[in-house]
């Protein structure tokens, strides 16, 4: 048998892929639990790989079937998609390890085998989606995700997912459609689909209506799937109504994702100066980046559902990311990997903390959760960090993230900008102290003294995340490494 | 449709040339036009229109759900062992030119069996459509 390791990245999409049937055949809930943690565990590993690979050796690129590009497809792992899959395979994992308490009390006894089935074939889209060099491939697997991740939305308890999921996929299939037809304006013009060959190609056409069409339908395609204000109507419903474990997955991962291609199109295939200097992408982007950072977090005070609360803070801080990239220097692509990546841990562990809280109170309103601070300390612990992580506060992550946000902008000359972003953390501020405030200095309302620390099970992957959410504060060199390198690569548009 | 004596008839006696029409377009999709989604829906459509005249649940008894579903698992499984095959005949994933000793004849192998994986699953999913559909008042 040959080296596994060359073969890194198509393992890396074919294993949870084939997961997912296996769970489907498995039958009961156990059983495909297994199957699914053991893919998304392998997926962790081979992402690990793949990212020590790409730091020490450089680009990875392989032919599926064999065939060279740009015929067949190629998958290429870079450190900029290489972070994006060690982020959604390990947010995988971490979730699933949450998730079996969480999905015995969430969803009837006879589906439970397709939540996990549908699970990592989320998994297996956003890893393919990141993994590949191939346009019409992203759009396969941008379909395979939000396919599994409407049918895993609409698994939510109460009536209203099935709404929240209709919505979804009514303004997914919306952003997709807009992105394919992006994708085939470029192949009516190039000829090709490999994103290399379509960057070659794409060189000497620039001055192109129709490229300059394909450029518009695939930003906007991707916005939407980003929830990029004011495209995000789909995100608070979506993230409120799903189960507990799928909260946290697809807040932490499918946006990020969707931003990764984002970057990917604009810097890779069209090539900034076509983007910032022809066209005014800087000015498109960071428009509403700062709207959705304001709108977002005011928004989110308000809301009397903490999980809602949590998907409007996640608009605002899609927010911070696009308006990194809007940037468009090196100091601002690194800023937005890394909050791509850091903001996913602080999501992760917060949706986390709600699924504990769901299990034993059975809701997230605020209101209920009054006096919980005694009743379930550890919980409250990991959400205490997580929200300290989303203010950016020194020594978590989201210090980290905001400390590059900020350099970014200086770096720019924009320092109204600076102002912007800590009067926007202040609104966080307000909607974090509210949770604080109910947790800890409120009585418990009647019928909910009882309520004790959540299982183990679900405790332990959620306190981890919340730990990352320090580590991450404290030891950045991964993260920091990785995007800086990403950044120079996707600025000279290489692979 | 006791009385519909026409409909019965003749959807019997179309009912195996659909089929036979499907296993055509299935296997001769490597020569010509056609391959497993085509083949697959055609498939299905002699289940469908059996449901149809004969009713949902004699199509049940044709066509167990708990066998369709497996069914569906079962093609994607069929595509992806073929996948895996090739990466231990020591080819790319996919790679069929790796299952035989002939690269000719391997590829001819792995995409009659990609297709017959690919068919097997459209028409499992087309005909599980069909039974949620037809079955929603319950």
């Amino acid at each position: 048998m040959a080296d596994l390791s060359v073969h890194l990245p198509a393992l890396q999409v074919v294993v949870p892929l084939v997961a997912a049937p296996l769970c489907l055949l498995a039958g009961r809930a156990g059983l495909a639990w297994i199957i699914a943690f053991a893919a998304s565990a392998a997926a962790t590993a081979t992402a690990a790989a793949l990212a020590y690979i790409t730091i020490h050796n450089g680009t990875i690129s392989y032919h599926m079937g064999g065939w060279p590009p740009p015929w067949g497809i190629e998958y290429v792992v870079d450190t900029a998609n290489a972070v994006i899959l060690l982020l959604v395979s390990a947010i995988a994992t971490v979730v699933l390890a949450f998730s079996p308490a969480s999905v015995a009390k969430e969803i009837r006894p006879g589906s439970q085998h397709l939540f996990y089935c549908m699970f990592v074939l989320c998994l297996t889209g956003l890893l393919g989606i990141a993994v590949t060099g191939d346009a019409f491939n992203v759009f396969v697997f941008l379909e395979i995700s939000s396919l599994s991740s409407y049918a895993l939305i609409a698994m939510g308890g109460q009536r209203k997912a099935l709404t929240a999921a209709f919505q979804y996929l009514i303004m997914g299939t919306i952003g997709a459609t807009f992105f394919l037809i992006g994708v085939g304006l470029l192949y009516i013009m190039t000829g090709t689909l490999n994103m290399a060959d379509m960057q070659a190609r794409i060189a000497g056409i620039q001055d192109s209506r129709t490229v300059v069409a394909a450029f518009a339908f695939i930003t906007v395609g991707l916005a939407l799937k980003a929830a990029l204000f004011p495209l995000h109507l789909w995100l608070p419903n979506a993230y409120a109504f799903a189960p507990s474990a799928v909260s946290a997955f697809i807040a932490a991962t499918a946006t990020k994702v969707s931003l990764y291609v984002l970057l990917r199109f604009t810097f890779t295939i069209f090539g900034a100066k076509f983007a910032f200097l022809n066209l005014p992408l800087n000015w498109v982007l960071l428009v509403p980046a700062v709207i959705a950072m304001f709108a977002g977090s005011l928004s989110a005070i308000f809301q009397r559902d903490v999980k809602r609360m949590l998907a409007y803070s996640s608009v605002a801080q899609i927010g911070y990311i696009t308006l990194a990239i809007s940037l468009a220097s090196s100091a601002g692509l690194s800023a937005a990997l890394i909050h791509i990546f850091n903001h996913g841990l602080m999501k992760a562990a917060l949706f986390c903390a709600m699924g504990c809280i769901f299990y034993r109170i059975g809701t997230t309103r605020i209101d209920d959760m009054a006096g919980l601070g005694r009743q379930m300390p550890w919980t409250m612990t990991a959400i205490v960090i997580g929200g300290l992580s989303l203010l950016g506060v020194p020594l978590t992550a989201g210090f980290i993230s905001k400390w590059y946000l900020v350099q970014a902008a200086l770096q720019a000359d924009l320092w109204w900008l600076v102002i912007l972003i800590a009067l926007s953390s202040m609104l966080a501020l307000v909607y974090i102290w509210r949770l604080v405030e109910a947790m800890y200095f409120k009585a418990p309302p009647p019928g909910l003294e009882g309520a004790r620390e959540a299982p183990l099970s679900m405790l332990l992957p959620t306190l981890f995340l919340a730990g990352a959410n320090i580590y991450f504060g404290l030891d950045t060199r991964l993260p920091v490494a990785m995007a800086e390198n990403a950044a120079t690569l996707l600025l000279r548009g290489q692979m | 449709m006791r009385h519909h004596r026409v409909l019965r008839i003749v959807s019997k006696l179309l009912i195996p040339f659909i089929v036979l029409f499907a296993l055509y377009v299935q296997f001769h999709g490597d020569f010509g036009p056609g391959g497993g989604f085509q083949a697959g829906v055609i498939f299905a459509s002699a289940f469908i229109l059996y449901g149809l005249i004969f009713g949902l649940e004699n199509a049940r008894k044709v066509a167990p759900p708990a066998v369709v579903t497996r069914l569906v698992a079962a093609g994607v499984l069929i595509f992806a062992g073929t996948g895996y095959a090739g990466l231990f005949g020591g080819g790319n994933f996919l790679d069929y030119g790796a299952l035989r000793a002939d690269p000719v004849a391997g590829q001819h192998l792995g995409i009659m069996v990609i297709e017959f994986g690919v068919g097997t699953t459209v028409a499992a999913t087309m005909i599980t459509i069909f039974f949620l559909f037809a079955g929603r008042e319950r």
